[in-house]
C-alpha cells in the first residue's frame, strides 16, 4: 500500500467547523422566518432551517461516533453512488414534468386546473427545464466528475466530508428552486430562474465543488492532468463566472423573495443570453464532453483517438462558445454588429464541436464490433451522433436569414431536444450504465436486454419528438409570414396554434416513450444494485468483461 | 508547440487561469460596449417608469411565467410589423429590470398589446381563455381576480428599482401605495397627482370589474394595457438622423 498523505484528523475537525456554521445558519433562518411578511420567503426560510437542522443532527451524531475519520487509501465512492441515485430520481421527475406540460399544450381542457394556478404551464416549464438540466444533468456531472477525477489522478477526493456538502448542498438548491417555481418565485431569466438567496446558496456550493475538484487534482499521483479533467474544470469555472454575472440583482428587501436585475433592456438581454447560450456550451457540452472523454475510451478499451485534436478542439470550443450568445437576439433591438459577431462565431463553432464528435467516434477504431454487441456502447456512440447533428443544426439556425424563420417557433424546441435527449441524455445513461456495476461491485448489469429496450424505445421517442417539432416549427414560421394575393396576412395567430395540434400530440407521445425508456433503466439499475441477474441471461456470455471497469482498488492501483 | 501545452497539463492553477482568460474575452468584447453606445442607451420621448400598479402587475406577469410563451420584441420584418405594430425600440425596455423580450411565441407577441382589447375582454380571456378563443392552449388565470393584491412592499419595490437605475423620485416612492390605489379607482381624488408624476397617458380605472377590491387581476391588466403605448409613433421619426445610429 502506498501511503497517501494527509492527517487523519482533518475530516473530523472540518466536520466540527461545519457543525458550527450550520448552527449559525439555523439561528439565522429562524430569525428570517419570524421577521418576514413574504409568505413565499417564509416557506424557503423554513426549508433552509429544516435542512440545516437535519444536517447538524447528522453531523453531531457522526462526530460523537467518530465516523468521519476516513482512510486515505480508498476512493470516496459513497457520494458517487448517492449521485447516481439522485440523477435517476431527478431525471424521472424532470421528464415527467416535461410530459405533463407537453400534454397541457395538446389537451388544455384536460391538463389545466383553474383552481390550481401553480400547475399552470408558466410555472411548470421552468420546473421541467431546471429539473432535467440542473437536477438530472447537474447530478450526473457532479457524480461522474468525482469518479473521473479520482481515477485519473489516483487520489481520494479532497476535503474530507466536503464532497458530501457539495452533494447535499446541491440537492437543497434543487428543492429550493423547484418549490420556488411552483410558488411563483422566479427572476424570469431562462435557465437561471431561482431568486437571489438561492443564487447565493448555489454560489457557496459551487465554490466548494471547485475546491474539492481542484484539491483532488493537487493530490494527484499522475504528472499530467487527463483531458476529461480539462473539460470538467472549464465547465466548473465558466459556470461560476456566468452564474455570478447573470444573477447580479438588488433584492426588494433582505426579507423578500423578489429582486430586480442590475441590468435592464438590451444590456440585460445580452447578459442573459451570454449566460443562456453558455449554459448550453459549458454545462451541457463541456461537462458532458468530459464524460465522453472518460467513459467511451474506458468502455471501448481503446485510447482516445487523437491527443492533438483534443487540445485544439478544447481551446477552440471554450473560446468560441462564449461569443455565440447574440444569435438568440437576431432582428431585436440589439445592435446589428453584435448579432453579426454572434452569428459568425456560431458558424465557426461547428468545427470544434465536430472535433469532439470525431475524437469520440474514432476512439472506436478497431472496436466497431462493440456497436453490435454492446448496447451501452451503442448508446454512447448514438449520443455523439446526436451531438454532431444538433451542433450542425445550431450554426444553421444562427444564420440571420434562417433565424428570421426559426426564432420564436417550435423549431428551437426541437433543436434543443435533439441535443438534450440525444446527446446529454444518452451520454448520461451510457455513463450510468457503466458506473453502476463498477460502484456496487457487480460483475454485470441485471439485464443487457433491457438496455436494448431502453435504447430503441428512447431513440424512437427522440425521433418522433424532433420530427414533430421540425414540422410544426417550420409550418408556423411559414404561416406567420404568409400573404394572400391581395397583400394581407393569410393567417391569424390562433390559426397557427390550431395547426400545431397534431404535432403537439406526437411530441407528447415521443416524450412518453423517452420517459418509458428511463423507467426501464431505473428498474434495471435497481435490480443490478440488488445483485440480481436476469434469469434468461444468467448463462449468456458476458458482453462486457468484468475487468473492463477501472476496478476501485484504491491505493493499490495508485502504487502500480 | 505541443510540448508547450504540457505546462498547462501539469499545472492546474495555470490551466484554470488560462481557461478564465479565454472564456472572458467574448463576453467583454460583446457586452461592455452596450453600456455606452448611443443606440443602446438613447432616450425616446414618452418612455417613463412603470406606475406602482403597473410594476406590481409586471411582477405578476413574471411570477406566472408569461414570458415563457409570449415575447415582447417585435422584429423589423414586414409580417411582424403588420401583425403587431411598429418594431420594438431599445429604449422601450430601458426600465425593464429584468427584460421580458422572451424567446418563444406559443402565444402572440405582447409588446404592443396595450389598448388592443378592452379590460372586459382581458378579464374574460384570462379567466377562461377557451371561452373567448376556442383554439387557445393558454392556461386559465381565474384565481387572479379572487386574490387581493399584496402591495405592502410597493415602496420597497420602487426603492429597489431606483437602486438599479430607474429614475423614481422621492415623491413617487413616498406616494407609491396611494398612487397604486388611485390608479385602480376611477373616482379616486389623487388622479391628477398620479398623472403629474407618471404622465397624462396613465390609465386610471377599475381594470378587473370589481370596484370593491384591488386584485392581482387589476395589476396585471393595468400592466398589459400600457404595454407599447408610451412612445407616440405618429411623431417618432424612425428615419431621423438621431434614430439611425
Amino acid at each position: 500500500m502506498a501511503a497517501i498523505d494527509g492527517p487523519k484528523g482533518t475530516a473530523s475537525s472540518g466536520a466540527g467547523l461545519l457543525a458550527g456554521l450550520l448552527g449559525v445558519g439555523v439561528l439565522l433562518t429562524i430569525f428570517m422566518a419570524s421577521r418576514t411578511h413574504d409568505p413565499r420567503f417564509m416557506v424557503h426560510a423554513y426549508i433552509f432551517m429544516a435542512a440545516f437542522t437535519l444536517a447538524l443532527a447528522v453531523l453531531v451524531i457522526g462526530i460523537s461516533a467518530d465516523r468521519f475519520v476516513q482512510s486515505e487509501d480508498k476512493y470516496e465512492d459513497g457520494v458517487i453512488r448517492a449521485g447516481v441515485i439522485a440523477s435517476l430520481f431527478w431525471g424521472v421527475v424532470g421528464m415527467l414534468v416535461g410530459l405533463v406540460i407537453a400534454s397541457q399544450l395538446s389537451w388544455p381542457n384536460l391538463f389545466y386546473f383553474p383552481e390550481f394556478g401553480w400547475l399552470n404551464f408558466g410555472r411548470l416549464r421552468p420546473l421541467h427545464t431546471s429539473g432535467v438540466i440542473f437536477a438530472f444533468g447537474g447530478n450526473v456531472l457532479i457524480a461522474t466528475s468525482f469518479y473521473v477525477v479520482q481515477r485519473t489522478c489516483k487520489a481520494r477526493l479532497a476535503g474530507g466530508i466536503a464532497p458530501w456538502v457539495v452533494f447535499w448542498g446541491y440537492q437543497l438548491f434543487i428543492v429550493l428552486a423547484a418549490t420556488g417555481y411552483l410558488m411563483g418565485v422566479t427572476q424570469s431569466r431562462e435557465y437561471a430562474e431561482p431568486e437571489w438567496y438561492v443564487d447565493i446558496w448555489l454560489t457557496v456550493v459551487w465554490v466548494t465543488y471547485l475546491l474539492v475538484f481542484l484539491g483532488t487534482i493537487w493530490k494527484r499521483k499522475e504528472p499530467h492532468i487527463y483531458v476529461a479533467n480539462w473539460f470538467y474544470l472549464a465547465f466548473i469555472v465558466t459556470v461560476a463566472m456566468l452564474h455570478i454575472v447573470n444573477n447580479l440583482a438588488v433584492p426588494v428587501s433582505p426579507l423578500s423573495s423578489h429582486s430586480y436585475s442590475l441590468f435592464s433592456g438590451v444590456q440585460d438581454a445580452l447578459v442573459q443570453w451570454w449566460y443562456g447560450h453558455n449554459a448550453v456550451g459549458f454545462f451541457l457540452t463541456a461537462g458532458f464532453l468530459a464524460i465522453m472523454y472518460y467513459f467511451i475510451p474506458k468502455r471501448a478499451e481503446r485510447p482516445v483517438y487523437s491527443y492533438r485534436l483534443s487540445i485544439v478542439h478544447f481551446w477552440a470550443l471554450i473560446f468560441i462558445y462564449i461569443w455565440a450568445g447574440p444569435h438568440h437576439l437576431h432582428y431585436t433591438a440589439l445592435p446589428q454588429w453584435a448579432q453579426t459577431l454572434g452569428m459568425t462565431f456560431s458558424i465557426m463553432l461547428w468545427m470544434p464541436s465536430w472535433g469532439g464528435m470525431i475524437n469520440g467516434l474514432m476512439t472506436l477504431s478497431g472496436a466497431w464490433d462493440k456497436l453490435r454487441t454492446d448496447a451501452v456502447m451503442r448508446m454512447l456512440i448514438a449520443s455523439l451522433a446526436f451531438y454532431g447533428m444538433s451542433t450542425f443544426e445550431g450554426p444553421v439556425m444562427s444564420v440571420r436569414a434562417v433565424n428570421a424563420l426559426s426564432h420564436y417557433t417550435d423549431w428551437t424546441i426541437g433543436h434543443v431536444h435533439s441535443g438534450a435527449l440525444g446527446w446529454v441524455g444518452f451520454v448520461s445513461f451510457g455513463a450510468i450504465y457503466c458506473l453502476v456495476p463498477w460502484l456496487w461491485k457487480r460483475p454485470r448489469l441485471y439485464s443487457d436486454r433491457l438496455v436494448e429496450w431502453h435504447f430503441w424505445i428512447a431513440t424512437i421517442g427522440i425521433l418522433l419528438y424532433i420530427a414533430a417539432m421540425w414540422v410544426s416549427g417550420i409550418m408556423e414560421g411559414l404561416m406567420w409570414r404568409e400573404y394572400t394575393s391581395e397583400g394581407f396576412l393569410a393567417y391569424s395567430f390562433v390559426q397557427t396554434v390550431e395547426a400545431k395540434h397534431v404535432a403537439n400530440m406526437i411530441r407528447a407521445l415521443g416524450g412518453l416513450l423517452y420517459l418509458s425508456g428511463t423507467l426501464i433503466m431505473v428498474y434495471n439499475v435497481w435490480r443490478t444494485i440488488r445483485g440480481d441477474v436476469a434469469a434468461l441471461e444468467k448463462n449468456a456470455v458476458l458482453v462486457q468483461p468484468a475487468a473492463s471497469g477501472p476496478a476501485p482498488k484504491g491505493a493499490a492501483v495508485a502504487a502500480e | 508547440m505541443w510540448k508547450h501545452h504540457q505546462k498547462l497539463e501539469r499545472h492546474s492553477l495555470l490551466l484554470v487561469i488560462v481557461i478564465l482568460v479565454v472564456v472572458a474575452i467574448g463576453g467583454l468584447v460583446e457586452i461592455s460596449p452596450l453600456f455606452y453606445l448611443e443606440s443602446t442607451i438613447e432616450k425616446v420621448d414618452g418612455i417613463r417608469p412603470y406606475t406602482p400598479l403597473e410594476l406590481a402587475g409586471r411582477d405578476i406577469y413574471v411570477r406566472e411565467g408569461c414570458y415563457v410563451c409570449h415575447s415582447q420584441m417585435i422584429r423589423p420584418l414586414r409580417d411582424e410589423v403588420e401583425r403587431y405594430g411598429h418594431y420594438s425600440l431599445a429604449a422601450e425596455s430601458m426600465y425593464d429590470h429584468p427584460f421580458q423580450w422572451g424567446s418563444k411565441r406559443t402565444g402572440p407577441d405582447l409588446a404592443r398589446v396595450g389598448g388592443k382589447y378592452s379590460d372586459g375582454w382581458q378579464v374574460d380571456h384570462l379567466t377562461n381563455p377557451r371561452a373567448v378563443v376556442p383554439e387557445s392552449v393558454m392556461p386559465p388565470y381565474a384565481f387572479l381576480a379572487k386574490k387581493d393584491l399584496d402591495y405592502r412592499d410597493i415602496a420597497d419595490k420602487l426603492r429597489a428599482q431606483r437602486a438599479v437605475g430607474v429614475p423614481y423620485g422621492d415623491a413617487m416612492i413616498a406616494k407609491a401605495a396611494t398612487d397604486l390605489e388611485t390608479q385602480a379607482d376611477p373616482f379616486a381624488s389623487g388622479g391628477t397627482a398620479l398623472k403629474k408624476r407618471y404622465g397624462p397617458k396613465v390609465n386610471q380605472r377599475d381594470f378587473d370589474g370589481q370596484p370593491d377590491r384591488i386584485s392581482d387581476m387589476d395589476a396585471l391588466i393595468a400592466y398589459l394595457q400600457m404595454l407599447g403605448t408610451t412612445v407616440d409613433f405618429t411623431t417618432y421619426k424612425a428615419d431621423a438622423g438621431e434614430n439611425l445610429r
